[in-house]
């Protein structure tokens, strides 16, 4: 797999479509996995990780998938690399900060990775663009079935997957959906939202993980228990709350739109025009004005001047490693800023000059 | 808002819920720093893990003290202040332990999902393979060469006989 030309696609997450996907960005699951005879990863030797990364890699690119997964060995990378996997979601930050070896398989659109050394020997996931977990939970139980053939995982029938920590023993399965809640964030009743979505045991991220404020208005919901509940119990779980959700935002919309049409045109107008001119922009700035024009995009503010998919893509373009690889150099904070809004007002130029 | 350890200003905030009832804790950047909830300006995952997992596994008695897993030697102490554990084995040497964790956390303490067709289910089992593969990586080392191959063999042999093909 070539990296630099990952640059040039948004990836499965971003692609913009599947349903509902002016509010859910995507759907994620995931799940860890141990070998049976090796101590967890944080116990291990490099020469024992050594041995298992050997072993697993060996089984994860000869595996016959529909798709063909490509082994990238995360020491051989620049960090740079390994931060554009991380902005992409197919690594975590752990994996990229930690030592000694590790890696990751890949497959060509990247619905698909595999951590290998991660806290855990194995963790899959599987990626979805939209409201799409039970295609999400094909792909990984296929994957898991067709890896477990040929690895011993350690599992214990009153237990079930072992993990190193005891915070994902059970189904190991940790299955997310990523939420634009522009609209009840502008409202303020996303509070509400989240204390209602922690009574019933589901956590609330950022889109890379961060805590409460969420940058880009973006939020990851998802399951905390793995233990005592069935697979499909869990992914039904989060399947009946992500509609009602939906709901809110869309009435919290509608709420924009009756009380405060005027505000909220004037918001999306000013972001995009900070996103045209501006010459200096951090990412922070970039994803609460995108956020903005996203919201207006999606409620038909903007007329035809720019496409959700292009909104997506320069969420993740405008991140810095990806901005990096863009313009070809390694770039400091200052010359990152520099760089982003200049690339902002390229893009933006093109995608049509008519605002009103 | 004031740091409850100092009357700085309170930059962090922590809020978890237990049990249904809310808990915050409000400290300036220094007592967190000094109670390891924060590293280098950074949320310390590790640390806050560990106040909540201290917080389920209860008090310490002698017994669990001196706690250890034979097959990977991590001590109980050192699951209880790392929050990881050492090998898959720690969940039958520190069950008594994990037991009411599990149910805190999980308000469950049994598996009711996917079971894998082919893995050794058998803990038994596990832990002789990794038995073997400990006595290979130390006939390696100490160069004894012909136990080596016949230790190979024998984590061969027994992987065979539970993998299909």
């Amino acid at each position: 797999m070539n990296l630099d030309s990952l640059t040039q696609s948004n990836g499965e997450w971003l692609r913009g479509s599947g349903p509902e996907a002016d509010i859910v960005i995507s759907s994620r699951i995931r799940l860890a996995r141990n070998l049976s005879s090796f101590p967890f990863s944080s116990r291990a030797s490099t020469h024992q990780k050594a041995e298992i990364e050997q072993m697993l890699k060996d089984r994860l690119v000869k595996l016959e998938a529909e798709s063909r997964l490509d082994y990238l060995p995360l020491p051989a990378l620049t960090a740079l690399d390994r931060q554009l996997l991380v902005e992409r979601q197919l690594i975590s930050r752990e994996l990229a900060n930690a030592d000694g070896p590790r890696g990751v398989a890949v497959a060509n659109q990247e619905t698909v990775s595999v951590m290998v050394n991660e806290e855990d020997h194995l963790r899959l996931q599987a990626m979805r663009s939209g409201f799409a977990l039970d295609e999400a939970w094909t792909d990984i139980d296929r994957l898991d079935d067709l890896l477990e053939e040929r690895i011993n995982y350690a599992f214990s029938e009153e237990f079930g997957y072992l993990t190193a920590c005891p915070t994902n023993v059970g189904t190991g399965m940790r299955s997310s959906v990523m939420l634009h809640l522009p609209a009840l964030v502008l409202t303020k009743q996303i509070e509400k939202v989240f204390r209602a979505l922690q009574k019933i045991n589901l956590a609330v991220r950022g889109l890379y993980g961060e805590g409460s404020r969420a940058s880009g208005d973006f939020y990851q919901i998802s399951n905390q228990v793995t233990l005592g509940k069935s697979e499909a119990t869990i992914l039904t779980e989060i399947r009946e709350v992500i509609p009602q959700i939906i709901s809110y935002e869309r009435q919290a919309r509608s709420t924009l739109t009756r009380e405060s049409r005027q505000a909220l045109h004037d918001r999306v107008n000013r972001a995009i025009g900070t996103l045209r001119s501006a010459t200096m922009m951090t990412s922070e700035e970039t994803m609460d004005l995108l956020s903005s024009v996203r919201l207006g995009v999606n409620m038909g503010l903007l007329e035809d001047t720019i496409s959700i998919p292009t909104v997506n893509e320069l969420f993740l373009q405008t991140q810095p490693a990806h901005l990096q690889k863009l313009m070809g150099a390694s770039l400091d904070g200052e010359e990152r800023n520099s760089a982003r809004a200049r690339y902002l007002r390229n893009r933006l130029r093109e995608a049509g000059p008519n605002l009103n | 808002m004031k740091c409850q350890s100092c009357n700085q200003p309170a930059t962090v905030h922590l809020t978890d819920v237990i049990h249904g009832k809310k808990r915050e804790v409000h400290l300036c950047q220094k007592c967190a720093e000094k109670q390891e909830i924060i590293k280098h300006q950074e949320l310390n995952l590790g640390a806050i893990l560990q106040t909540v997992l201290g917080q389920h596994l209860g008090p310490m008695t002698d017994e669990l003290s001196r706690l250890t897993c034979p097959t990977c030697g991590i001590k109980y102490m050192e699951f209880r202040s790392g929050g990881r554990l050492g090998c898959p084995q720690d969940y039958d040497v520190f069950k008594g332990a994990l037991l009411p964790l599990l149910q805190r956390i999980h308000r469950a303490a049994r598996h009711m999902g996917k079971i894998p067709v082919h893995a050794v289910r058998n803990a038994e089992r596990q832990r002789e393979l990794m038995d073997l593969r400990q006595k290979l990586r130390k006939a390696v080392d100490a160069e004894a060469y012909e136990d080596a191959a016949r230790l190979r063999d024998l984590i061969k042999d027994k992987e065979s006989t539970d993998e299909p093909g």
